[in-house]
């Protein structure tokens, strides 16, 4: 089973990011789970949501303490959230930031783990003309991780954002391009 | 058979309305309950379900006036949580007393104050003397089959009881997860259209609702009280035709990796899943450790539970909610008085976990059980301990 | 107390305590604890229907072939207010005799 924790900001869409990832699971036939943890609903405050994949049935209800990967919608928030909390010894942290890799590692505390790094905020406004940066994120989770095909991906987009749809899946097919991954 | 979707519970429930062909829809929206009215308004405004949605100014009218519709023979569906439900609670009483059939799911959420929108079972916990049907959800799955069955067992001619559908807010409510909606066809063979003997009607005018002098109230509590237990028999028959034509099994008392326990741990809701994850684990220990829940809760199904819990030697009973300087949970106390006189019983002991949305864990449950076998050799002092609360 | 006043074993309650009979009220006698009886005087009473339109009890529902209002002692529980609206001084309470 693979946990992942998003991080992001009230607005952002983190949680939409986790929905959008269990549905194509889902919907490639595996078993997945994403639910939100809610706080107080306020734009721009620190929000997460966890998503569950595997290829069995998902039983375990808990938050997601240990996660394979994390996902961070916010440049800012590494610097307010312990975001490679719990994270797995050989997980991923994906960050939105346009910052360089040493920066980033101390930014994180010295973390010499797999990071991918795009700066979505940037692909986000040339693309969408909004920084809501988390389709832009699901192409660099993609990228990182390959765990959902691309295909199930696109289609849930389509699903959600309708006619907004294809200015999503670009911004997606850029950050799969962009998307730096140092391992 | 229907096709694997990804949904939100809440959504899959609405959905579930929708198949049942529910005529009238009577809601307040409350957090974490909103998802479901959202959509069937949504639905209703589409035109994809025929119904009659009656915007309400509060939970008090949203319960009276599905009263009131199911009274003319409307199939009817209402929905709330938390402060809602206790908002409704006198209305409540009215319902299995006049025999009006409602279905009600309640996105089960922790009661004020302190203020909070998350998950416990403190509302529901509350209302248990109202004399609904009550059953419990652990996955969107059941969610789904425990709506559509509700209007099936609720309508029936031998039952005709208001019946709750209890998930949990938030921690299922809000969760994206594999449902397998039913077809159309399905539903309508298994669910036939509500026919009950008397209704509000015109041409036809009787009195529901008149007052009972001391000299037949008690006669008419006694009647509702013998004929609420015997709906349990509707009760088995629904689930058991629901497993012949849906293949998924439903029974008052659901146990997991039972056969052999000496310790099991007692939870409703869908965090008897984590539950299940953290018995799986303690087994792979060597410990024989079970789980034990309430699908049915009302009427209590006092003959499976005696006869599930009768080879252990301690059953932890986790309660979410708190009964304030009471002798255990709700959970708790009556598990201890339907065990009281039983012939074989386990020693039970009490714990409260998971107030106002305190995630319990695998190693919650761990624990627990932990504590559970060590009060095999020793009598707990308290009545209950509460797990999961700093201390320092 | 009969039966019919709710005397009954639980198992014979109806479905829901539900009453079938619409209006089943008219058979209960509530004019058997009358102290006084209104009696009319047809020389003074001009049929004007005051004593029809304020009763409480509805007791005056019925008119003869002249035209005059008849008191229904089934429910007359002599309240007097007939008496006492008659525009006409027509009603006149009297002592119920057992």
């Amino acid at each position: 089973m693979i946990e992942i924790r998003l991080h992001g900001r009230g607005g952002q869409g983190a949680v939409t990011s986790a929905e959008l990832i269990a549905i194509s699971a889902i919907n490639q036939d595996k078993y997945a789970q994403a639910f939100p943890s809610f706080g107080p609903e306020r734009r721009g405050a620190p929000v997460m949501a966890f998503v569950r994949l595997s290829d069995e049935r998902i039983r375990l209800r808990e938050k997601v303490y240990h996660p394979d990967i994390v996902v961070v919608l916010d440049p800012s928030l590494p610097t307010i959230v312990k975001v490679t909390d719990g994270l797995k010894e050989d997980g991923w942290v994906i960050l939105n930031s346009h910052k360089d890799e040493k920066t980033l590692r101390e930014m994180l505390g010295g973390y010499q783990g797999k990071m991918a790094v795009v700066d979505a905020t940037k692909i986000a406004l040339e693309v969408l003309g909004l920084p809501i940066t988390n389709t832009t994120m699901l192409g660099a989770f993609l990228k990182a991780t390959g765990l959902v095909d691309r295909k199930y991906l696109e289609e849930a987009l389509e699903h959600r954002f309708g006619r907004l749809a294809e200015k999503n899946k670009a911004a997606m097919a850029r950050a799969l391009e962009e998307t730096k991954l140092y391992t | 058979m229907g096709k694997k979707v990804a949904k939100e519970v809440s959504i899959a429930i609405a959905d579930a309305v929708k198949l049942a062909r529910a005529e009238v829809i009577a809601a307040y929206p409350i957090t974490p309950q909103t998802h479901i009215v959202e959509h069937l308004s949504e639905l209703v405004a589409n035109g994809e379900l025929d119904a009659e949605y009656i915007t309400v100014e509060s939970e008090h009218s949203a319960i009276s006036a599905s009263l009131g519709a199911v009274a003319t023979g409307a199939r009817t569906f209402t929905s709330t949580s938390s402060q809602g439900l206790a908002l409704m609670h006198e209305i409540l009483f009215i319902a299995p007393a006049l025999r009006l059939p409602v279905v009600m799911v309640v996105a089960n959420r922790a009661l004020s104050a302190p203020i909070s929108i998350w998950n416990d079972h403190s509302d529901i916990m509350a209302q248990r003397d109202i004399g609904w049907i009550q059953l419990w959800a652990e996955n969107g799955q059941e969610a789904v089959d425990l709506v559509i069955q509700a209007f099936r067992i609720a309508e029936d001619r031998n039952v005709m009881f208001p019946t709750i559908v209890n998930i949990d807010g938030f921690t299922l409510s809000h969760v994206i997860e594999p449902v397998i909606l039913p077809e159309q066809e399905e539903v309508d063979a298994f669910l036939p259209p509500f026919r009950p003997k008397y209704k509000l009607d015109p041409r036809k005018p009787l009195t529901m609702g008149p007052v009972g002098v001391p000299e037949i109230y008690f006669e008419a509590k006694k009647a509702q009280d013998e004929a609420f237990k015997n709906s349990r028999k509707v009760i088995l028959r629904v689930w058991k035709d629901w497993a012949n034509r849906f293949g998924r099994e439903y029974h008052p008392v659901e146990t997991y990796r039972l056969e052999d326990a000496e310790i099991a741990l007692l939870i409703n809701g869908s965090l008897a899943e984590t539950a299940m994850t953290a018995v799986d684990k303690m087994r792979e220990q060597g410990k024989k450790v079970g789980l034990i829940r309430f699908r049915l809760w009302r009427p209590f199904p006092i003959q499976e539970f005696r006869k599930a819990v009768a080879g252990l030697k301690v059953l932890g009973v986790i309660d979410r909610a708190l009964t304030p300087g009471g002798v255990g949970g709700p959970l708790g106390t009556e598990v201890r008085a339907a065990l009281y006189n039983a012939a074989r019983r386990p020693r039970v002991v009490n714990f409260i976990a998971g107030l106002g949305g305190r995630d319990i864990t695998v190693e919650d449950f761990e624990e627990m059980a932990d504590r559970a076998a060590f009060y095999m050799k020793k009598r707990p002092k308290e009545a209950y301990e509460t797990i999961g609360v700093r201390e320092s | 107390m009969g039966k019919d006043q709710g005397m009954m074993p639980w198992k014979e309650v109806p479905f829901g305590l539900y009453i079938l009979e619409p209006g089943n009220s008219a058979e209960f006698k509530t004019g058997n604890w009358r102290s006084l009886r209104p009696v009319l005087d047809r020389e003074k009473c001009v049929k004007c229907g005051t004593c029809y339109i304020m009763c409480p009890d509805m007791c005056y529902d019925q008119q003869d072939e002249e035209g005059y209002y008849l008191v229904n002692l089934f429910y007359c529980k002599g309240c007097g207010i007939c008496a006492a609206v008659c525009p006409k001084n027509a009603i006149e309470m009297v002592i119920e005799e057992v």
